[in-house]
């Protein structure tokens, strides 16, 4: 009887220490998108979005180069760092059973773990520098850069999660490998795929350091992708160091926006991995 | 009684060796055709290995046209691999590996420069568990075989319905063809995968234990169905069920530890088993 208390106290101990513990991990969590929501909110309206930057003392104005800037350079690591990736999941998951693929997975697992600045030295002393300019072009490279291992390896884990038979199925009807692997195998895959694309882009667009010397960043609506563009985690950084209490209002509304764009893509990620639940027995 | 097994390997057969079993005479049913049925595909000392294990040991079997040919035999005794290595579905594996001769229409299928993709074609298969493509609709899954690999039928809603009309499931699915494959039961699901793999009109259709995982209902249906197949196709069934060998097969062979020990006419076999082993097997006294 004495044991059987003892045990049950031990119990509720332990369950009010996981408790604890878990609001612990979620107050910096909430008290930071509170903070932003707070701080944030006011400063969003519709000529944030659509508006230039207006000179230091007038008020008013937007962010409408950050807005276009990381849209530019989101979209050009997508081009970039999506079919890269996909395909040597494929390679991974299909033919990877070799040295190469071993050597492939290494890498990707080692590229992962990677501060993401150094990518950005990267692409700096290899395109910036032989371009001689900051670019729209290099950043999109070095986001891409960082997407790849995750693209990669989620791509070749859900390959590798369909099941064999519905490949032997594909083959035994006399269709060519490369097409069950398209066919078949890719569009079993597909949502879960699309979901860690989301993820990966997600991250990218909320990198700051290989930007800053890449992208560089701009205040003009520069569409040109030889030249640099902003962007909002830049622009945040640039308006956050700055003296003025109308650019400090704005780093906060770009900050919340920036939230919200990660949220509404983590978001999406889920609803796509949701959809389909049948999967082949 | 393993040491006599193990010491009939290979290297004491001749590689052309003559079949051992009866002759198939042609077995008193009304289906029989008036004409003894010719050989449709036939295996020459047929070896396989997965790795450095040897599971065949040499089989040479006929198969005969417009006939279902039953296989039977303990579990790991190497019936899947045979049926595997018919339409090449063996070499996918990593590490597989066979050797002696496969024959379709007197050609040799692993000749070089032969295209197993072609081979896949003509000899269809239909797998232990139903598996149905789970991106595709019930009609894409028939048509799957044509449109996965960039071909197209002529007629393709023709084609659906005499495909899903000879899988005997054409009156269950016809309002809803453009549902989920993966919707269906597990019984509609292995007729959309026989009326998947007929829609290419094969000539052979191989089918290892299409049963073995359907209840007894669904069972019978698919029995009924190969029964019926059989008559326009060259059928070989691999199964666990003795029962199931006598009641859907004209010809039956037993494989035991990667050889075979006794192919004949199913009745013959049933009833007067030529070798000890089979009798013990077919009677339940085995080991």
């Amino acid at each position: 009887m004495e044991n059987f208390r003892w045990r049950k106290n031990k119990d509720i101990l332990a369950r009010w220490l996981c408790l604890g513990m878990v609001v612990l991990a979620i107050v910096p969590l909430a008290s930071v998108l509170f903070d932003l929501t707070i701080k944030g909110f006011g400063g969003l309206n519709w000529a944030f979005f659509t508006e230039m930057p207006k000179p230091v003392g007038e008020s008013g104005g937007g962010m409408a180069n950050a807005f276009a800037g990381s849209a530019i350079l989101v979209g050009l690591s997508c081009a970039f760092g999506i079919p890269v990736g996909v395909l040597g999941g494929v390679y991974l998951a299909e033919f990877g059973e070799n040295a190469l693929g071993k050597a492939v997975r290494f890498a990707a697992d080692v590229m992962s773990g990677v501060p993401s600045i150094t990518v950005g030295i990267f692409v700096y002393t290899v395109i910036v520098l032989s371009m001689r300019r900051f670019s729209a072009i290099a950043g999109g490279v070095a986001l891409a850069i960082l997407m790849l291992p995750t693209v990669m390896r989620t791509t070749e884990e859900l390959l590798r999660l369909v099941p064999d038979t519905l490949r032997e199925a594909g083959l035994a009807l006399g269709i060519p490998k490369w097409r069950v692997i398209l066919g078949v195998v890719l569009r079993t895959g597909a949502p879960g795929i699309a979901t860690g694309i989301m993820l990966a882009v997600a991250r990218a667009a909320g990198e700051t350091a290989p930007l800053l010397f890449t992208a560089f960043g701009s205040n003009f609506l520069a569409l040109k992708l030889d030249q640099p563009v902003g962007s909002l985690p830049v622009q945040i950084y640039t308006y956050a160091v700055s003296p003025y209490e109308e650019w400090h209002r704005q780093a906060w509304a770009a900050a919340l926006s920036l939230v919200l764009l990660v949220l509404i893509l983590n978001i999406l990620a889920r609803v796509l991995t949701r959809q389909p639940g049948k999967q082949g027995r | 009684m393993l040491t006599l097994l193990e010491t009939t390997t290979m290297e004491e057969r001749p590689m052309t060796q003559p079949p051992t079993f009866a002759a198939p005479t042609a077995r008193a049913e009304p289906t029989a055709a008036p004409v003894a049925p010719s050989v449709k595909m036939q295996t020459e000392a047929l070896c396989a290995w997965f790795g450095k294990n040897k599971v065949l040991q040499g089989i040479s079997l006929p198969i005969l046209e417009k006939r279902v040919t039953a296989l039977i035999g303990p579990s790991g005794c190497g019936k899947s691999t045979f049926i595997r290595c018919l339409n090449r579905l063996h070499e996918v594996i990593p590490g597989a590996k066979m050797d002696g001769r496969v024959l379709l229409d007197n050609e040799d299928v692993y000749v070089r420069g032969m295209d197993p993709v072609g081979l896949r074609r003509r000899v269809g298969m239909v797998f232990q568990r139903p598996n149905p493509f789970p991106t595709l609709s019930i009609r894409d899954n028939v048509l799957a075989g044509w449109k996965l690999a960039g071909l197209r039928p002529k007629d393709p809603d023709t084609l659906v319905e005499k495909a899903l009309n000879q899988a005997a499931l054409w009156n269950e699915v016809k309002d809803s063809l453009n549902r989920n494959g993966a919707s269906l039961s597990g019984g509609q699901q292995q007729r959309l995968c026989i009326a998947r793999a007929l829609a290419l009109e094969p000539e052979v259709l191989l089918m290892d234990e299409p049963c073995s995982a359907l209840d007894p209902i669904a069972t019978a249906k698919v029995e009924e169905l190969i029964h019926e197949l059989g008559q326009k196709y060259t059928i070989v069934i691999v199964t666990h069920s003795m029962q199931q060998a006598a009641r859907v097969s004209h010809h039956t062979a037993f494989l035991y530890m990667g050889d075979l020990v006794e192919y004949n006419a199913t009745d013959a076999l049933f009833t007067r088993p030529a070798d000890r082993r089979t009798e013990d097997y077919i009677t339940g006294r085995f080991g």
